[in-house]
């Protein structure tokens, strides 16, 4: 695993990330001087800029409300939703500027899947529930979707739980397969990108542990990043980590870097747990 | 003692207390009032006994009275005195029964006050029987002779009783069976060659308003006329044949107080003699009376016979409701939760969507009587039916009308409840459905509305529920006394929107409180009411046990 061994930044550079880590791989998200506003009093991200590594597990960790949801969802724009937010700065995936007036925001979700912190599978069954991204592009094909529904159930190691009972209410499941079921369903539409929030905070350590397994599974296939308040979990399956503190990019490196020998004292006190 | 007295106030027992005390007595007043209808309204279907007396009351003619007790109360003797009897005042209390006598176009009265002290001889012959006819109400009284077409051996006619009633109810049986061949074709094949013929003849009108009537046309119209005139002729014939046949017997009736009574067989409906049934038998006719009430149409100015019309004008107009209001108010709720901004002119729309609910009904009536059929109806009469004119099409009050504007009384009910619905979806699915790339439409159509049916079906059951017992507006825009049709039968086009239609709730109003023969209406407005109460629950059970299915489909997360 290519691992950034070169530990030169410049400290004065404070904030800017883009291009100072050498991550080894070319970059799949680039985002520059990003501030998001919450509405005119509430700056909730300021001036990041970043370069996050294709096909990588990335991690943001930092302390509650330091920003780092608002962050990744700026790469699916679901901030979008919520009135009076508003950004500055761009952010480029793949080279396109995801802020475009262009841009199709239902294509971008598409690209950039999401999986949220609390399982929300639809009142659908289990197949339906994985097929709904295929049907939403019109898809229909009952030959097509059993193959992608098998494929994504498989991928999201869900496969041998859940192919008696497709047909059964998602909600059946227990929390740590509807968690399985929602990222089966996200990886079902073949995304470029996956934004995990928190995905194992509300499930058992037999659940989270199976998460981050198949964490580990689809690092290969897609450029992930996650959000966790869990150091140890960022630690085990992230191969880069961002520290954020206060709307403010503090610290991006190795995870290996950062985790044993953080170059700023803030992260260092909140990865040895003296913060606050 | 106080102490105590603290703990248990404190522990909330009081509490508890009150809460089930009002839930008791909901039910009970529940129940009570299902009771009430139960026993008044079913009761009037068993065949009663029929008694035979003298009734010999102070300063009056000796009277025979040939009836069915209904009722009895207690008088003061100075009430009887007072209105010219003259009973003893020494008496302090007197019993009065209401008969019920019948034989109307012998009597004059239906139903009579009897004092019981003065009537003597009461027994309950096995003779006696029910004539219930088409016209002039029940009769009571023995059969004294059968007047046949065709000769009895007057042996045995004349001699055993048994015997006559028994060849009395075969002939029954067979006239009952040519009315029903009457009936069927007068409403069926006379209706449609009748209605053919007013299409025929509004066609020609249209065409010559338009100018387009050639000599070629008109000959074409007279041909078909022509056919249909063939058609009504045989059919006239039929009936002809059908009734000669069914007007041949006779029954002659020996009634009270020696007067006789020629009754043509096609007249009576049923007969029965009560006080010769066995309990099977009893029960026999109980059910047919029953199931005359739910599947028969209305006689006698609604006093007798079914309300089978009103049952059916009831659900279809419900029906016809609930298929407008459920769409308009959910795609209204969808847009007042889930596009528009919410602010100060939300929030007025929530405010003046809640005050509609409040408006009083017949207010809406009025509303409906302008705008639908006067205005909207009126236009469409001027477009699309100028050949009737000036007899209206859908200018006056019926059905489509009546249906519509009992669903702009419910809508607001549907929107709120809608509305709940979509509130109560966690934003979690909708981000879930957003992050997979579906659009805001897709994301409503595909899981916000299957999530929130529950909450629109129990909005249509709640709307259900106010628009079935709702009989003011209905005055209005469309409901009627007596509709001579259903608004769905058999004749082109099918279903009537235009119609005028029958309604249980205005139903036991004219029954009960327009019809000149208060007492016999009575029970029917008590087995009325409970069939209404019943419809609406059987309408209201079933939106209930569908909803429940969506809901089992889509519990909330």
């Amino acid at each position: 695993m290519p691992m950034n061994e070169n530990n030169e930044r410049d400290p004065q550079a404070g904030g800017n990330f883009a291009d100072k880590v050498k991550t080894g791989s070319d970059a799949c998200i680039d985002i520059k001087k990003l501030n998001l506003y919450y509405s005119k009093d509430i700056h909730a991200l300021r001036d990041i800029s970043l370069s996050i590594p294709r096909n990588k597990v990335t991690a943001f960790i930092g302390p509650s409300g330091c920003g780092k949801s608002s962050l990744l969802r700026c790469f699916n724009r679901m901030n979008d939703l919520i009135d009076d937010c508003h950004i500055k700065g761009k952010i480029r995936i793949d080279g396109d500027d995801i802020y475009d007036k262009r841009i199709d925001v239902a294509d971008l979700r598409r690209r950039v899947g999401m999986v949220f912190q609390k399982p929300n599978p639809f009142p659908k069954s289990v197949y339906e529930n994985v097929a709904y991204g295929l049907r939403i592009q019109g898809i229909n094909s009952r030959r097509i979707l059993d193959e992608v529904v098998e494929d994504a159930l498989r991928a999201a190691a869900l496969w041998d739980e859940v192919k008696d009972r497709l047909d059964d209410s998602a909600l059946e499941l227990s929390g740590g397969q509807q968690q399985r079921l929602v990222i089966a369903r996200t990886i079902a539409v073949e995304p470029e990108v996956l934004l995990l929030d928190e995905p194992a905070s509300s499930l058992d350590p037999i659940s989270t542990l199976r998460i981050e397994e198949l964490i580990n599974e689809l690092r290969a296939s897609y450029s992930i990043l996650i959000v966790t308040h869990n150091m140890q979990q960022a630690a085990r399956v992230s191969d880069f980590a961002a520290f954020m503190d206060m709307g403010r990019l503090v610290e991006f490196d190795s995870t290996n870097t950062l985790f044993t020998n953080p170059s700023e004292r803030q992260t260092e006190d909140y990865i040895t747990g003296r913060y606050g | 003692m106080r102490q105590k007295l603290r703990k248990w106030s404190r522990a909330g027992t009081p509490w508890i207390w009150i809460n089930a005390g009002a839930v008791a007595i909901s039910i009970v007043m529940v129940l009570g009032l299902l009771g009430v209808l139960a026993v008044n309204g079913l009761r009037h279907f068993w065949p009663n006994e029929v008694s035979q007396g003298r009734y010999l009351a102070p300063g009056f003619k000796p009277t025979e009275l040939i009836g069915e007790l209904t009722r009895t109360e207690w008088v003061a003797a100075e009430v009887l005195i007072a209105s010219g009897l003259r009973v003893d005042p020494a008496q302090e209390r007197y019993r009065r029964d209401l008969w019920k006598l019948g034989n109307r176009d012998l009597n004059g009265i239906d139903f009579a006050w009897v004092l019981a002290d003065f009537v003597e001889e009461v027994s309950a012959p096995e003779s006696i029987a029910v004539f219930e006819r088409k016209q002039g109400g029940v009769l009571y009284g023995a059969i004294s002779s059968l007047e046949l077409g065709e000769e009895l051996d007057p042996a045995d006619a004349l001699t055993d009783d048994q015997f006559l009633w028994a060849q009395f109810q075969s002939r029954l049986e067979e006239v009952r069976e040519l009315d029903k061949q009457i009936q069927s074709i007068q409403s069926e094949q006379l209706a449609r060659a009748n209605s053919d013929l007013e299409r025929l003849r509004l066609r020609e009108r249209a065409a010559m308003l338009e100018g387009e009537l050639s000599p070629s046309l008109t000959q074409q119209f007279s041909a078909q006329r022509l056919e249909i005139q063939v058609e009504l002729a045989n059919l006239q014939h039929q009936l002809n044949q059908l009734y000669a046949q069914i007007e041949r017997d006779s029954v002659l009736v020996r009634a009270s107080n020696a007067g006789e009574v020629l009754i043509p067989l096609a007249e009576i409906v049923r007969a029965y003699q009560p006080n010769n049934l066995t309990l099977a038998g009893k029960l026999s006719v109980y059910s047919q009376r029953l199931w005359e009430f739910l599947t028969a149409e209305p006689r006698a100015g609604n006093t007798e016979g079914g309300v089978y019309p009103a049952i059916f004008g009831t659900v279809v107009m419900v029906l016809l409701m609930s298929l407008f209001v459920t769409p308009f108010g959910v795609i209204a709720a969808v847009y007042l939760r889930e596009y528009a901004k919410q602010g100060m002119t939300t929030r007025i729309i929530r405010v003046a969507v809640n005050n509609l609910a409040g408006v009083p009904s017949v207010v809406y009536g009025v509303f409906g009587l302008g705008l639908f059929v006067y205005l909207i109806g009126g236009e469409i009469d001027q477009l699309f039916y100028a050949e009737a004119l000036p007899a209206p099409t859908f200018g006056t009050p019926g059905l489509l009308w009546a249906s519509l504007t009992l669903a702009l009384l419910t809508v607001p009910v549907v929107i709120v409840a809608t509305e709940e619905g979509l509130t109560r979806i966690p934003r979690s699915v909708r981000e879930g459905s957003l992050a997979l790339g579906a659009t805001k439409f897709e994301t409503i159509w595909r899981v916000i509305l299957p999530m929130a049916s529950p909450a629109m079906m129990t909005g249509l059951i709640l709307a259900i529920a106010r628009a079935a017992g709702e009989v003011a507006p209905l005055m209005l825009v469309g409901v009627v006394k007596l509709a001579p049709s259903l608004p769905v039968n058999g004749i082109y086009p099918y279903v009537h929107l235009d119609q005028q239609f029958m309604h249980l709730g205005f139903h036991i109003y004219d029954v009960g409180f327009q019809s000149s023969n208060v007492e016999a209406a009575r029970p029917l407005v008590f087995a009325t009411a409970l069939l209404l109460v019943s419809v609406i629950a059987i309408l209201n059970l079933t939106a209930a046990v569908l909803r429940n299915r969506l809901r089992e489909n889509s519990r909330s997360l």
